[in-house]
């Protein structure tokens, strides 16, 4: 038997096995969604000699074989050849050698129909034949690996299109220096959509091909500034994030009431939060300490009865540029 | 460990039906204060074991990439708190012990600490 199959079976095997996380897609995909279609079939009159040129010029180990009416008839795989080759009777036509206790499988049957016969039965490939009968296509556990596989791939698909979509967003646009703005509107006291921006903030930046830690770092800065304008404004504020491929900038702004003393505010614990916001587990005075902590740039500037500014700079090095970068003429700014 | 071997170390109810209970969990993080937790957690699948029951709590899960979240002593949150948690995929779980049982039990199981205490330089808290 050739090498290449005796892995794929090997592999295959520990998949009808461990079927647990696959399990659900053995059940929704049909054995005609993953078979081979391509039918390669010998005659019961052909020689045994030409059966193995045939195998070794197809690459198989196996095939169905089918009368000249086109009826299945039999199965002749690898071991049968074997045997015939161990009493030198390759003369023979394939039909005193094939088997025909014929296993097959319907095309809509869920694939793991199939996978319980590879199972019980000890076949390397199951004919697959439609309501009447007639043989559609050949399944080897390599074909339900390879869809299984596919089908997998499938789902993570939509988010990698949309992923590498965003990725060369930056590569695609030619301009001296392209950036991408988010803005969000938060509303003050709004808590139960508090971090909703920062959620999506950090999703974009996924999108645009930043790293975890990276999309965590610029997440959680914005998370508590957020926090802030819900917690502490007038009316609200906006957050402004400017994406470039070598830097962050976020901008997050109001208008009242303003810091009295913004080095107060700055002090680790300092805190004006009420009682209410405490028990959403903020307000102790740790989240402007925080976002410091996160980015390489800060400052706070703040006009009491006028509003208060925070300004936030996130530089990234060469191996976490985001989008792809356009290294060829970026700006050095 | 992954959730669902948590969810029986904690003797919890699972809030959220038909949620993925196989991503793995890495270690451990206790707090009700949520700003503690974005200050401490430095790696991501970690399980959060909170008293609150809000939905800040989820939206701190999300940004500090956490696998689970423990509500302790028999907490029933929100139904924004819920429809959040299932909506961003983190299984949301409720025990009938307290925080210090809980982390207790954890720790007992093998699971590491996630939390990164505070460096000297920031030791000066009011």
């Amino acid at each position: 038997m050739d090498k290449k199959s005796d892995q794929e079976l090997n592999i295959t095997n520990q998949v009808t096995e461990n079927i647990t996380p696959a399990e659900e897609l053995a059940y929704e995909l049909h054995i005609e969604e993953v078979m081979s279609r391509e039918i390669l079939s010998l005659y019961p009159d052909m020689q045994m000699q030409e059966a193995l040129e045939f195998f070794r010029t197809h690459h198989i180990s196996g095939a169905p074989v089918i009368s000249r009416d086109g009826d299945l008839i039999g199965v002749l795989s690898m071991e049968d050849l074997i045997r015939a080759l161990r009493v030198t009777d390759l003369e023979a036509p394939v039909e005193k050698y094939m088997s025909v206790q014929l296993i097959s499988v319907r095309g809509k049957d869920p694939v793991v129909e199939a996978l319980k016969k590879f199972v019980t039965k000890s076949v390397g490939r199951l004919p697959v034949i439609d309501d009447a009968g007639n043989l559609i296509g050949i399944l080897t556990k390599g074909d339900i690996t390879r869809g299984l596989l596919k089908a997998l791939q499938r789902d993570y698909q939509v988010e990698e299109v949309r992923r590498y979509r965003a990725r060369h967003l930056f590569e695609d646009i030619v301009s001296d220096r392209t950036s991408l703005i988010l803005r969000y509107n938060i509303k003050a006291h709004d808590f139960t959509r508090g971090g909703a921006a920062s959620t999506n903030i950090k999703r974009a930046l996924l999108r645009l091909g930043a790293s975890p830690q990276l999309a965590r770092r610029v997440g959680i800065a914005i998370y508590e500034a957020e926090m802030n304008l819900i917690i502490h404004t007038t009316y609200g504020g906006i957050i402004r994030v400017e994406i470039e491929p070598h830097q962050i900038s976020i901008d997050v702004y109001d208008d009242g009431p303003g810091i009295k003393d913004v080095n107060l505010a700055m002090k680790p614990g300092y805190s004006t939060a009420t009682e209410e916001v405490r028990e959403l587990g903020f307000g102790a005075g740790m989240g402007l300490v925080n976002i410091s902590r996160c980015v390489d740039q800060m400052k706070l500037e703040s006009v009491l009865q006028k509003g208060t500014r925070l300004r936030l700079k996130i530089f990234l090095k060469q191996n976490e540029i985001v989008g792809e970068g356009y290294p060829a003429n970026r700006e050095n700014s | 460990m992954n959730a669902s071997d948590l969810l029986k170390i904690v003797s919890g109810r699972l809030l959220i039906p038909d949620i993925d209970l196989s991503r793995p969990i890495k270690g451990g993080c206790g707090a009700d204060l949520m700003s503690d937790v974005l200050a401490s957690i430095q790696q991501p699948e970690a399980v959060l074991v909170t008293g609150l029951c809000n939905p800040q709590v989820i939206r701190t899960a999300v940004m500090a990439d956490m696998a689970a979240i423990v509500l302790v002593r028999g907490k029933n949150p929100p139904d924004e708190t819920i429809e959040l948690a299932s909506k961003e995929g983190i299984p949301l779980i409720s025990t009938p012990y307290g925080m210090f049982d809980i982390c207790g039990k954890l720790y007992q199981a093998g699971l590491v600490s996630l939390e990164k205490p505070i460096s000297e330089d920031d030791y000066t808290c009011i």
